[in-house]
Parts: structure tokens; sequence; C-alpha cells
């Protein structure tokens, strides 16, 4: 019992960390706000570069879980420090005391409502890249099945590295997304023009230039270098986009069937309330500040507190789960210390 | 479109508007483009709805068009807004209204600046002192003359003979609006309803009967753009932009524009001549131009005001036609009539914008 | 209709990607997969010994023609001297050589 084993949140980051912990010989709780596992990974469709289905890693995760004691709906109602534990009571009634709490509370996607200008919420054929992933997956939008696809634009960096929707940061992930979901949007709809409006390509990861230069190559989208500056409504519904091709330093516009806005990785609201309680620290952008951004990036600034994935800054899949090991690796190290 | 997510943001642009006591300052152009508008507004604020509007004779130019054009530098400008101020002060009100877009836009830029370097605020006190002798205070509230109006939309609503209808379908009217750049574009938060979506003049049409258009080029300038029109050379830009804005709603047929700038109906209305002019397109029905407005006297309109008495007979897009479909009553023989039936003679009639 | 007032209504500078025609580019597409494969880095115009001189730029024939400005594309392209160094420096690959005879077999002047 006096190593008892809290992990904040049932995303890949808390599935991942509690196979690793089973397989340690130990009995984590996981506490998941959301009434599902795998948080917003469960739902995704396709994960790139190779197209895995995401359901296929989520599943595998929850299995390999299955073990831990998980509490869904449940969320941290209060929590202190003790002399050496944590005592957490949890929004369900049970209270628990715990030698290591492990934080793997994620990320918020960016409400895309908020940049005004891109008319998310406001024009009738504007989405963004979290639902067009879900359509992706139930084949259901009203915005896809009620319209010709004949041309579709991207918009990279939604929310991020936007200081004035304060989060200068980047999201990461969200220019392979684009490229990813351009060319199944090209696929399925082989004769429609596709657009991705970028400021800059941040292809950093295995095989993401690989997957860029067969979006331009094989699948002609067209790679616009500028920011949309506005977008406004036909009187047939179709979209509007003003941009700069700043290639060309000419402004350009196009009318589209259909606008996906790349909303970014925003910090978890939790984080702040959370470390409160306890507190740790909150990093400039509103995630979780780790000991070391470098050389200690799982743990933080007190004894048993530890962090996994995407609260401490935007992550990609693989980088989350290598983190959710080396976590489970660390709190193993800490308790036989 | 979606409308609730339009009203989502309107909520999130809600200032707060004193409902009673404005200073009222003119603008330098409307009263010769829109002779009936700033009439209209006091008429409507203390004789219809019985508030405290004050104004003083002492009151010039806020400088915002020399400002603008780049003929004044900006400690000028600031001295002169500086002076408008402590008439506000002598008259011993904190509430300060603007007829004037660009007059607003400049208050507003003006106290940012000041707030930002106050250094600069010490400065122009000191050269307000040298130059008349005189101090002040900054307001309280500054609002545009707009917002008032928005204010009290539902009042005039109530006391309203005409709605913003076609008389023979029963449609309401489809109404551009038309925001002048500097209402809330520079501050977003100054403005009601925002800088993209805003809803001071929507907040209007919608109470007083009518639908609004919602085009593509509905955030763009009207084209009056200071330098690009009062440069001859520049003019070019100022109609192109003009004509890019008609383009754009032509094709949902409005049936007329409503605007809360000074700059802007003037433009987009003599415009419509020149584009009928240089092209030989009309925007409106059956060779007619789409009337363009300012809030004030739509206001008059939709209130039962003699349209003539609103000055609508200055206009160069035919009003008319609108007149009609609304069902206002109006004499023809008196549109070129002014005060006490002097007679104001008759325009030269344009050769392809049918006017009346 | 005569214009008395000193001043026209000029064209908009936009460009308006509902109306480029790419049938030309589509086909140059075909012989040469890599013609969308460009990613605008400029070495090959650093390089060009006819570009100090003439303004020859193979990254904006490639996105002029990718804009539907076909003249300015052709234009420009006669400048070029066939010299290969674009060749040497391209981080994509591309067979520029090939690709310039390509354009030139495809968009013929007028």
């Amino acid at each position: 019992m006096k190593d008892n084993i809290v992990i904040v949140g049932g995303g890949i980051a808390g599935l991942e960390a509690a196979r690793q912990l089973l397989k340690l010989g130990y009995s984590p709780i996981i506490v998941e706000k959301e009434d599902h596992l795998g948080g917003h990974v469960a739902k995704w469709h396709c994960l790139f570069p190779d197209m895995t289905p995401a359901s296929e890693i989520v599943s595998g995760l929850i299995e390999a879980a299955g073990q831990a004691n998980i509490f869904l709906n449940t969320e941290i109602s209060f929590m202190n420090r003790l002399k050496d534990s944590y005592n957490i009571m949890l929004s369900n009634g049970v209270s628990v005391i715990a030698k290591v709490v492990l934080f793997t509370t994620g990320f918020s996607v960016f409400d895309a409502s908020r940049k005004e200008e891109y008319g998310y919420g406001v024009y009738d054929q504007v989405m963004t890249n979290s639902d067009l992933e879900q359509w992706f997956n139930t084949g259901k939008d009203q915005r896809i099945e009620n319209a010709d696809m004949n041309a579709v634009g991207f918009v990279h960096c939604v929310g991020s590295r936007d200081e004035k929707a304060r989060n200068p940061q980047c999201s990461k992930v969200c220019c392979i997304t684009a490229v990813k979901q351009a060319i199944e949007m090209k696929k399925r709809f082989p004769d429609a023009m596709i657009y991705c409006f970028y400021m800059d390509l941040r292809m950093f990861g295995k095989k993401y230039e690989d997957f860029y230069i067969a979006a331009q190559r094989d699948f002609g989208i067209r790679f616009i270098r500028g920011r949309v500056s506005e977008v406004s409504e036909n009187i047939d519904g179709r979209v509007i986009v003003k941009a700069e091709d700043t290639l060309a330093g000419k402004p350009v516009k196009v009318t589209l069937d259909l606008l996906v806005l790349m909303a970014g990785m925003v910090c978890n609201p939790d984080c702040g309330s959370l470390a409160g309680m306890i507190s740790i620290q909150t990093d400039t952008d509103g995630f979780f500040k780790s000991r070391d951004n470098i050389a200690d990036i799982t743990s933080s600034m007190k004894d048993g507190i530890y962090f996994a994935g995407a609260c401490t800054g935007p992550k990609t899949v693989p980088e989350t789960l290598a983190e959710a090991r080396s976590a489970a690796l660390e709190i193993h190290t800490y308790i036989n210390r | 479109m979606i409308y609730q997510g339009k009203q989502k943001i309107w909520a999130d642009y809600q200032k707060e508007i004193p409902d009673d006591h404005w200073f009222y300052v003119r603008s330098c152009i409307r009263q010769n483009f829109f002779p009936g508008s700033e009439r209209m507004f006091l008429e409507i604020c203390r004789n219809v709805l019985g508030k405290d509007f004050y104004e003083t004779e002492s009151h010039t130019t806020c400088g915002g068009i020399a400002y603008h054009c780049d003929t004044i530098p900006q400690e000028t400008v600031m001295t002169i807004v500086a002076r408008q101020f402590s008439l506000m002060t002598e008259a011993g009100y904190e509430n300060y209204v603007a007829s004037c877009i660009t007059s607003f836009g400049n208050y507003l830029e003006i106290l940012e600046t000041w707030h930002e370097f106050p250094e600069l605020e010490t400065r122009i006190r000191e050269l307000l002192w040298k130059a008349c002798r005189r101090e002040f205070n900054k307001p309280k509230y500054i609002a545009h003359a707009s917002d008032l109006i928005y204010k009290y939309r539902n009042l005039i609503a109530e006391k309203a003979r005409y709605r913003l209808v076609n008389r023979n379908t029963g449609e309401p009217l489809r109404v551009v609006e038309h925001i002048g750049c500097h209402y809330s574009k520079m501050f977003p938060s100054k403005g009601v309803g925002g800088a993209e979506y805003p809803y001071v003049l929507c907040g209007m049409v919608e109470s007083w009967g009518g639908s609004v258009i919602d085009y593509p080029e509905r955030r763009h300038c009207c084209g009056y753009g200071f330098r690009q029109y009062h440069v001859k050379a520049n003019r070019g830009y100022s109609i192109s932009n003009t004509h890019k804005k008609f383009e754009s709603m032509e094709p949902y047929h409005p049936d007329m524009i409503i605007t809360n700038c000074p700059g802007c109906p003037y433009f987009l209305d003599r415009w419509q001549y020149v584009i009928a002019e240089m092209e030989g397109k009309t925007y409106g029905e059956n060779g007619y131009g789409i009337p363009v407005f300012t809030y004030e006297e739509v206001a008059g309109l939709v209130l039962g005001y003699d349209p003539w008495d609103l000055g609508l007979q200055l206009h160069q897009v035919a009003v008319e036609p609108l007149l009609d479909k609304i069902g206002i009553e109006y004499r023809p023989e008196d549109k070129y009539k002014g005060i006490n039936k002097k007679d104001l003679m008759r325009p030269e009639l344009p050769g392809v914008l049918k006017c009346c | 209709m005569g214009n008395i007032f000193g001043f026209n209504i000029s064209p908009s500078s936009t460009v308006n990607l509902d109306n480029i025609d790419l049938t030309l580019f589509d086909r140059l597409h075909e012989i040469e997969p890599d013609a969308w494969k460009c990613m605008s880095c400029g070495s090959c115009s650093a390089t060009c010994p006819a570009g100090r001189f003439s303004g020859m730029s193979l990254r904006k024939v490639l996105h002029n023609l990718q804009r539907g400005k076909e003249k300015e594309a052709v234009r420009m392209l006669k400048c070029c001297m066939l010299c290969g160094k674009c060749n040497i420096v391209c981080p994509r690959g591309i067979n520029t050589r090939h690709l310039i005879l390509s354009i030139c077999k495809l968009y013929k002047e007028d």
C-alpha cells in the first residue's frame, strides 16, 4: 500500500507507463476524467508516417494496461503532500495515499474559434484537424457529405506559433498531420485540388520528409508559403481564403469547398490547478515544468512527482511512449532507492 | 453561415456604454455630405429619447484626416485632441461621443499612445497650456455615436413607424452593413462585436426588421483610405477597392447599405456614379444604384421623418426605389426644396446611373 | 466609354488560384514528376551564372508555371544557358536540365 502509484490521465502516456509498471510488479492506479481510455489518440484515424491505425495502438495499450486499477470519469478533487507521500482525494470519493504521482495529463486542442478571422464555428465549410480525423473514422460529417470536394485547403499553425493566441510554441505534429490528411483527402477525392498554407514546414521526424516529397510529387498537393489572413464565405457557401504567396510576394486567394484548420496543442488547463495543489511549477507556456528540459524531462522539482508525454509540451506519439517508459523506470528506481 | 457562432463572438465583445450625459462632437465632413445625420442623431437622443447630449461651437476638427494624410505631425493632432478634451472638461462631462469614426479611432489611438508613452501626455499637456492656457481630464468613456444608436436600437424600434421590410413581399430587406475601418480594427475590444464580425450595425438592422448580408469582401475598406483618395494620383486605388466590394456584394442583390463612418457612405455612394461612367455598370435594380445610408438616416427613416428633412436628396444614388419598397411616404416635388421651401435647384442627371 | 476622371479602376494584383489553367503544367508533371517537387530553396537561382545579369531563376520559373504565369516563365527561361550548375546543387535531386528541356518543348512561345 505504501508503494501506491497514481497515474493522472489515461491517454497513451498513462497507459504505456502503467503497462511498464505492471511488468515491473507494481499495481498502478489510472485516474481518467473522460469516459474512455486512449485520450486524443483514441479519436484519431491513422498515424504518420506508416499510416498505422490509431485504434490498433490504443487497443494494444489498453489490453496491456488492463490489470491496472482504472477509474474512468474521475478527476483529482484534492491533493496534498504528506511527509514522503501524497494524499489524493478523487472525485468519486476514493482517497489514496500514493508514494508516486505520474502526471500524464497531456494537452488540449487549441480552440480554433478563437482565431476569429478563420471563421471556425461561423462559416459552414470550416473544420479542424480533429473534425477531419473523426470523419475518417465515422464517415459522418455534413461539411463533407453535403458538398462537392473540388478544392480543399489546410491551414498550418492555427493557434501555434501565435503570440496573439498566447501560444508561442510550435505544436510539432501539425505539419506532418496536415501532409498526412492532405494525402488522405487526395486519395478519397482524386480530382480535388489540395492546398497547404504554411509558414515553414517542420519535417523533423523519421520519414516525414519522404512523406512531404510524396505529397508534392506523387499527390500534387500544392504548398503555398503564407499564413492565411482571412476567410470569408461565398454566396454558395464555399469559403474564400486570402493569403500572401510569400515566395512570389503576391497576394493569393482561392475558393474552397472545405477548409481544415490545423489546431495546435496547448497546455491542458488542468496543469495549472494540479500544479497549484502541490506547489510544482508550470513553464512559461503553461505546460508542466520539468526538472531539466534535456537531461531530466520526466522528473519534476518535487520528489515522487513525475511527468510523461504532452503534459510538458507538444510531443509525437513515439516520443510520448518513450517518455512513458522512461518515467516508469525512473519511478521504479525512486521506489527502490 | 452559422449564426450562433457569430453570437458567441458578439458576446465576447460587449462594451460598456453609459446610458446618458454625453459630450457630443461632430465630424468635419458629414455636415456637408450627409447634412441631416448629425441633426437627426441629436434629435433622436434629445427629443425622442430625452437624453442629455451637450455640444459646443468651440469644437474643431480632430485633425484626423490631416494626420492620416501625413500632413501634420502626431504632436499636433494630439494637441488638437487635448483641446477637445479640455472643452469636455470645462463643460463638466466625462462621457465623450464622436460622430466620426476617424475621430473615434484617433481618440482611442491617442489615449493608448499616452498610456504607452506617458511622457508624451505630459508634453502634450504642456503644449496645450502654452498654446491656449487650457487643461483637461481624459474622458472616462469614449463612444462612437453608432454605439449609442446601437444601445438605443430597441427603443427606436418601439417607436418606429416603418420597418426594414419590403412592403410588397413582406420579406426583410437585404442590408449590407459596412463598418469604418477605424471603428474596431485598431482596437477590437473597443467596438461592439469586435473587429472580424462587428455587431454595431447588424444589431440595428436586426432590431429594425432587416436581414444582414455577409459577403466575401465585407471586411474590406470602402476605398476612401485618406491618401488613396486625397492624392489624385492615387484615386485609382480608392475606386478599385470600392469596385471590389460592389463586385463581391452584387450576387446578394442588396436593397441598401448602412454605414457608420463619414467617408464610407460618401465613397460607396459617389463611386457608384463613377463606376457606372467608367464601366457602364450599375449594381441596383433597373439601372439604379444601391442606396447608401448613414445609421442616423436609417434611424430617422424608420422613425418616420421626412426623407428630405434627412438630407437624402444629397445622395448620388437615388433613394426613392428603397422608400417605395418600405412604403415610406414622401413628396417627390419637395426633393429639391430646402428649409422654408427654398429652391435648391436640380442637379444634372448622370448618363449611366439611373437617378430620380 | 471615355474616361473624364483621370484615373482608372486598376485590376487586382491578387493571384486568384480559382482561375489558373494548369492543363499544360499537368502534362509537364506527367513527363517530369519532379515538377511539383521543388521546395523553393533557391540554390539553383543562387548558383545560376545567367541569373546575375538576366534575372533568370529556375525557382521562379517553376513557381510562375505553378501559378499560371506561363509567359513570364518562358521569358525567363530564354536566358538559360543549360550550363547545368543548378543540377549540381539541387537538394531534391531534380534533373533540372531534363526539366528545363521539357518545359521548353511544352511551353512554346505564344
